[in-house]
């Protein structure tokens, strides 16, 4: 089966500084791509690309077979779940209304709506006494879990995970990272996770994408990674991190 | 020549309103004056005044300016078509002469009373065409006609305190030059006028050195106290005798001749001019005089006019409606006015904000745009709204002038309020999906919601205060009693408007508040 999703010789520069040299990506299908790197590397740049928020100034970027061009982009985007760090939540519609605003926009009906609520509910161990909360109601994890429900509403055939636990507190972090897991398991998700922490990309990823400086500079798992480092920075990099996690 | 700095002097004095201030002085009558010659010579607004005249099915319309001779003059002239059988109405103190000669031309007015001096100079802009038969015959090219003098000349005169006159032995004003040392106190604009001071001066070759400007009413306290010796006036000012003061004879016959009169429209009925020309005559200064003492004096002008028809007709419609009548329709019409002209401010302002809100060129032109409008003062701009066709003297033009008023806080807080919505959330609602118009309807815009109420309630505020001038173009309102107080001197009649409106703001206010809790979703009130 090809790749869900490919990039070829994508760029992107901003104003002053280039964003992204040219990167080329496949996206396996059922699999976690973990995207890491330091902050500025470009990580989010790429997730941006894929969804659409910004435009390559060259190469493509093909979804599911389809090159990803201003024309099908809205109908892309339903077939792409998105989890921000904040959540994203619409501070001015409760738990309930965010998680079935796409639903009631591309107009599936009710029954379907409340099974399939149910369901992420469940799958996301989100208590449905707490869906007609507003967001400044919930706790920052609760507020994750109404997120990943939003995302995976329409079951996406991708979802992107912009450093979606960045913001919570370490218990919260772990119980959530646990969940995160079981529910790719079970859905068999394909995802790309954003991260900046080895242990949770180790984690999560069958396969790591190590970023900087807008290049993917090697591609494999942390073992890899640790025993074939493709240059200083890559051994920089997990050393860094590995002195932190042994304190 | 200028009656309607005359009236416009008074007015602003008293009410120490800078708004009304700034309005009054010259360069927005130099722009109305500008814009109808402009507009008579270069477009077909005669034809559009026509379509638009109001008053051809109606009642007969009578105007007057804003002052207290003209409010009685007005109210005469409304009593004699209806003791006539000709159904008529006075709009009362519309404003000043280029106001009323444009709503004449217009149609939405049949008749007012004029000066003649004010005539050629003002309106003609002839100083030669100073005979009376003159006048009519320049004056019939436009359609419009006029009485024979109603019998007295209200023009300027010097008065000084009768018995420092007397014990001086001045009668005329040439008397002054043998009397250097009286102290001059005079009003502004006779300061700055063609016709006042300077050439004045140079005329009877007066030799004070002492003069001070002081305002018009105010100078009746300082020559009572002795402050000052000699003031300006108008010759039948009833001060002049409430005061005992005496009018010094212009010997030289400096001031030209204002002879009263009524301007009417020559397509008026027969009859109705018939009735109006049984005016002429009929009042000489003396009387004149009596009758404005009698306007001021309880403060209703009305009594004036009742004054005029000695035998004791039934007073008018104003004066038998009973205070809580006159409230309610007040008010009514000064919700109208306001509420319709915020209606119009939020069905504009927010598609505006939301454009504003993208920024660029066209954003800031919006925001450029509001904010210049809001710097006009208000009077300026009902002043230049007037002379165009399709507004004139007309409800439109006070609720055109409003709207424009209410216009900025809602661009401007729909514009901010949007702009403050953070970036993730935009970017969320792009990513979930959602088509441009959805995000805008259901994301964007409840975010905003807050920002763009409290935008509104400000405009809303705003037009409740601003309303009151609406009654400066005799669109009615709780400006009807400020202007008619402020006119009169009488607080009271001013406190019956300002506290209304006063109150009215604060329930608005209330209400506002109270909608926050409806129309804010509670999500964003957590």
């Amino acid at each position: 089966m090809s790749a869900l999703v490919k990039l070829v010789d994508v760029t992107k520069r901003y104003a002053d500084a280039a964003a992204l040299q040219p990167t080329n990506l496949e996206i396996e299908r059922g699999k976690t791509t973990v995207l890491i790197g330091p902050s500025g590397c470009g990580k989010s740049t790429l997730l941006r690309l894929i969804i659409g928020l910004i435009e390559p100034d060259s190469g493509s970027v093909t979804f599911d077979g389809e090159p990803i061009a201003p024309d099908n982009i809205e109908g892309l985007r339903r077939r792409i779940g998105y989890v921000i760090q904040e959540g994203g939540l619409f501070p001015h519609l409760s738990a309930r209304a965010n998680v079935l605003l796409m639903a009631r926009h591309v107009g599936k009906s009710r029954d379907e709506m409340q099974t399939k609520l149910q369901e992420l509910c469940e799958l996301t161990r989100f208590s449905s006494n707490l869906l007609p909360r507003y967001p400044a109601e919930l706790s920052g994890g609760q507020r994750q879990r109404v997120s990943l429900m939003r995302a995976l509403m329409l079951s996406p055939k991708l979802l992107l995970l912009d450093e979606p636990l960045g913001a919570l507190d370490p218990l919260v972090r772990a119980a959530l990272q646990k969940d995160l897991k079981e529910i790719f398991g079970r859905l068999g998700q394909t995802a790309l996770f954003v991260t900046h922490d080895l242990a949770e990309a180790n984690y999560f990823g069958d396969e790591i994408v190590l970023m900087n400086e807008g290049r993917i500079v090697q591609k494999g798992s942390v073992a890899d990674l640790r025993e074939k480092p493709a240059g200083p920075f890559v051994s920089e990099f997990i050393n860094a991190q590995r002195g932190l996690a042994t304190l | 020549m200028n009656r309607i700095r005359k009236a416009g002097k008074k007015e602003t004095a008293k009410s120490g309103n800078q708004e009304s201030r700034n309005t009054n002085s010259r360069i927005p009558i130099f722009l109305v004056s500008w814009l109808t010659d402009f507009l008579i010579r270069f477009s077909c607004v005669p034809a559009f005044l026509i379509c638009f005249s109001t008053s051809a099915a109606g009642p007969a319309v009578i105007g007057s300016k804003k002052f207290t001779e003209s409010y009685v003059l007005g109210e005469i002239a409304k009593r004699t078509l209806t003791d006539a059988g000709i159904p008529a109405e006075h709009r009362q103190g519309m404003g000043g002469t280029i106001i009323l000669w444009q709503a004449l031309r217009g149609g939405q007015i049949d008749a007012y009373p004029e000066y003649s001096g004010t005539i050629a100079q003002e309106i003609l802009k002839n100083d030669r065409a100073t005979s009376l038969s003159e006048i009519r015959e320049l004056l019939a090219k436009s359609g419009i006609g006029m009485t024979e003098p109603l019998g007295f000349n209200n023009t300027y005169a010097l008065v000084m305190r009768r018995s420092e006159a007397q014990r001086l032995g001045v009668r005329t004003i040439s008397d002054l030059q043998k009397h250097p040392e009286l102290k001059m106190g005079l009003t502004h604009e006779f300061l700055d006028r063609q016709d006042g001071w300077q050439p004045l001066r140079e005329r009877y070759a007066l030799p004070q050195q002492n003069v001070i400007g002081i305002d018009h009413a105010l100078g009746y306290g300082a020559l009572a106290n002795g402050s000052i010796d000699i003031k300006d006036a108008y010759s039948t000012d009833a001060k002049i005798e409430q005061n005992d003061l005496v009018a010094l004879e212009d010997d030289l016959q400096f001031f030209p001749k204002y002879e009263a009169v009524f301007l009417f429209r020559l397509s008026m009925s027969k009859d109705a001019i018939a009735a109006l020309r049984r005016l002429e005559g009929t009042l000489n200064e003396k009387r004149m005089i009596r009758l404005n003492a009698e306007a001021e004096r309880t403060k209703n002008y009305a009594r004036g006019a009742d004054l005029y028809f000695e035998h004791g007709a039934a007073p008018g419609n104003t004066v038998g409606e009973s205070f809580p009548q006159k409230l309610i329709r007040w008010t009514l019409r000064h919700l109208q006015l306001a509420g319709f002209s915020l209606l119009l401010s939020v069905i504009f302002g927010i598609p505006l904000g939301i454009i504003a809100s993208r920024g660029g060129p066209i954003g800031q032109g919006i925001l450029g745009f509001a904010s210049v409008v809001q710097t006009i003062p208000s009077l300026a701009l009902l002043a230049l709204l007037v002379p165009l066709p399709f507004f004139g003297i007309s409800v439109r033009t006070a609720i055109t002038a409003l709207f424009l008023y209410g216009l900025l806080p809602i661009v401007r807080n729909t514009a901010s309020g949007l702009q403050d919505i953070p970036r993730s959330l935009r970017e969320s609602a792009i990513a979930l999906g959602l088509s441009p118009i959805t995000r805008l309807w259901e994301i964007y815009l409840p975010m905003a919601s807050r920002s763009i109420l409290s935008g509104i309630k400000t405009s809303a505020v705003i037009n409740i205060g601003t309303a009151t001038l609406a009654a400066l173009i005799g669109a009615g309102g709780l400006g009807e009693p400020i202007l008619s107080g402020l006119n009169l001197n009488d607080h009271v009649t001013i406190l019956e408007g300002a506290i209304p409106a006063a109150l009215l703001a604060l329930v608005v206010q209330w209400i506002f508040d109270l909608l926050d809790r409806v129309l804010i979703p509670k999500g964003l009130r957590l």
